[in-house]
């Protein structure tokens, strides 16, 4: 039979534990985690009710490029990583969906000596951490990807474990066994207010309807500003416009996802055989890059298709099919924004994850929802404290970040 | 009209695959593109969109002057990555750090 799920007619409970305010990846993903572990052992299950203003996946979880990677720079991001591609290799059995997963590698080129040095740091830190890294010369590098010009390649890196996988599938999985596991999901209603109670917060749907929540996750990511605002909750996230492209499909042809350290151009075959691809693109000079506007723009095309031709020239005769946009939440340390929040512990954020949220959500969903449900401490938890900034903040541990 | 019967030509959906989206209570164009796939393939739609609409308006899940397409993506049709090149104003960098 096939569930339910994503309604703008789920009845709400008037009192729920867990309120989880956004439907993304982190909201849907912390949700079926929250229902794997509740009601364990004769335990009393946690009631969680999930609240997205849209439909599932039209925020940044289903506007996406699906890149899966172990290959970060700081041990902390490579060895969550390392947990998330473990719980993706048996996630579609569990989900009970299909999600595209497919572990082609991440190949990344440098072409300046500033990057070579990124790359051997990455591998030595790899090895000490145990992911299976390795560094390639330019010609081992065009022995995976034959079509490639190396020319300017002075040092690549390959990771043979990371891939991509399918977002929307991913979504779909976690909403559908979250809403089987008893997780009520309202969709089509958005959270207007936010109201602090003695005990929890009274949450105020566009609908004129309410619930109470002993316990309210942010999972609105972009977003996550306004709600935070309403509670006199100042956090430095902010959102950023990124663009995204796919080609129309074709055979399959190219195994890894291929990163231009340089030009932050990125590139991928999709199981379903296009060619998906972003890059870093330097800001408007009118500024409106630094928006949640949506609109596609013919710079980011040619930008990205110059860029593209020169490193994959087989590329040229191939079809731009569609291209579209998707906020990043961006932190300005380059760590989410994931706990309690500062002056209302009990208004959890789980935003901040900038360009990579979606590679991190099934690691994140289960350590939260440890947190939450059992009080399990997790390193990643102390590191991603909405409380650093007020403290004057970290210095950034991460420059592996793309787009 | 048979369990096989195809409503997107471009991405293989069938007419089952949509009952099956909406037995999961989804009743707008975005979020049955978004769950099998339709209108993601080359004519981005231009076929099964107003199939899909109509089934829509048949069932009483939407009201006919609610309906709306769901959002063109550019390009109106395929264009090549050489064509798109040849039009970039900046030239791609060089190399930075
Ligand atoms: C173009 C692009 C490419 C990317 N590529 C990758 C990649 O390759 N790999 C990777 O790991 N990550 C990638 N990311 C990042 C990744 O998509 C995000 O980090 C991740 O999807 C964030 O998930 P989320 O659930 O926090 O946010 P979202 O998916 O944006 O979900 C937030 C939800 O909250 C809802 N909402 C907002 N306000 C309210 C309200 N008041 N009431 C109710 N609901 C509300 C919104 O409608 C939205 O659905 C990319 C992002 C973009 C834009």
């Amino acid at each position: 039979m096939t569930v339910a799920m994503g309604r703008a007619d789920t009845p709400l409970p008037a009192d729920v534990d867990v309120a989880v305010i956004g439907g993304g990846i982190m909201g849907l993903g912390l949700a079926y985690h929250l229902a794997l572990l509740s009601g364990g052992k004769g335990k009393q299950p946690l009631s969680v009710a999930v609240i997205e203003r849209s439909y599932l996946v039209s925020g940044a979880s289903g506007r996406n490029g699906g890149g899966v990677r172990m290959q970060w720079g700081d041990a902390g991001n490579v060895r969550l990583m390392m947990d998330s591609i473990e719980l993706c290799k048996d996630l579609a059995q569990q989900l009970g969906i299909n999600l595209w997963f497919r572990q082609g590698g991440y190949l990344f080129l440098a072409r300046t000596e500033a990057g070579e040095r990124r790359l051997e740091r990455n591998v030595q830190l790899h090895g000490e951490v145990g992911a299976p890294t390795r560094l390639l010369t330019a010609a081992e590098a065009q022995a995976i990807v034959p079509q490639l010009d190396v020319a300017e390649v002075r040092l690549a890196t390959f990771n043979p474990e990371d891939g991509v996988v399918f977002p929307w599938a991913f979504v779909w999985g976690y909403a559908a066994k979250a809403v089987e596991r008893g997780v009520v999901l309202r969709t089509h209603t958005s959270v207007v207010r936010v109201e602090p109670l003695a005990q929890g917060f009274a949450l105020h749907l566009h609908t004129g309807e309410v619930v109470r929540a002993r316990r309210v996750v942010n999972a609105t990511g972009a977003w996550s500003g306004a709600l935070n605002h309403q509670l006199g909750i100042d956090l430095p996230n902010r959102p950023h416009r990124h663009e995204i492209l796919s080609s129309e499909p074709l055979k399959p042809f190219l195994d890894p996802l291929v990163v231009d350290l340089s030009s932050g151009l990125y590139f991928s075959q999709s199981t379903r055989g296009e060619l998906v691809t972003g890059i870093s693109l330097p800001d408007a000079p009118d500024g409106s890059d630094e928006s949640l506007t949506l609109h596609s723009s013919l710079r980011f095309l040619t930008h990205l298709s110059a860029t593209l031709t020169r490193l994959m020239p087989i590329t040229a005769a191939m079809k731009v099919l569609r291209q579209w946009v998707g906020p990043y939440d961006v932190s300005p340390d380059g760590d989410a924004i994931v706990g309690p929040s500062p002056g209302h512990p009990d208004f959890i954020q789980v935003c901040g994850f900038t360009g990579h949220g979606f590679m991190m959500a099934p690691a994140v969903g289960r350590l939260l929802a440890r947190w939450l449900a059992l009080g399990e401490a997790h390193p990643m938890l102390a590191r991603w404290s909405p409380g650093r900034f007020a403290a004057g903040g970290v210095a950034r541990r991460e420059d592996m970040i793309i787009g | 009209m048979t369990a096989r019967t195809f409503v997107c030509r471009c991405e293989d959906v069938t007419l089952t695959e949509i009952e099956r989206a909406i037995a999961a209570g989804l009743s707008d164009v975005e979020e049955i593109k978004r769950y099998t796939g339709l209108g993601t393939g080359p004519c981005q739609g231009k076929e099964c969109l107003s199939a899909l609409g109509r089934l829509l308006v048949a069932r009483n899940l939407i009201a006919p002057a609610a309906l709306r397409p769901f959002t063109a993506r550019p390009p109106v049709e395929p264009v090549t990555f050489g064509a798109l090149a040849a039009g970039a104003t900046d030239h791609p960098e060089d190399p930075s750090p």
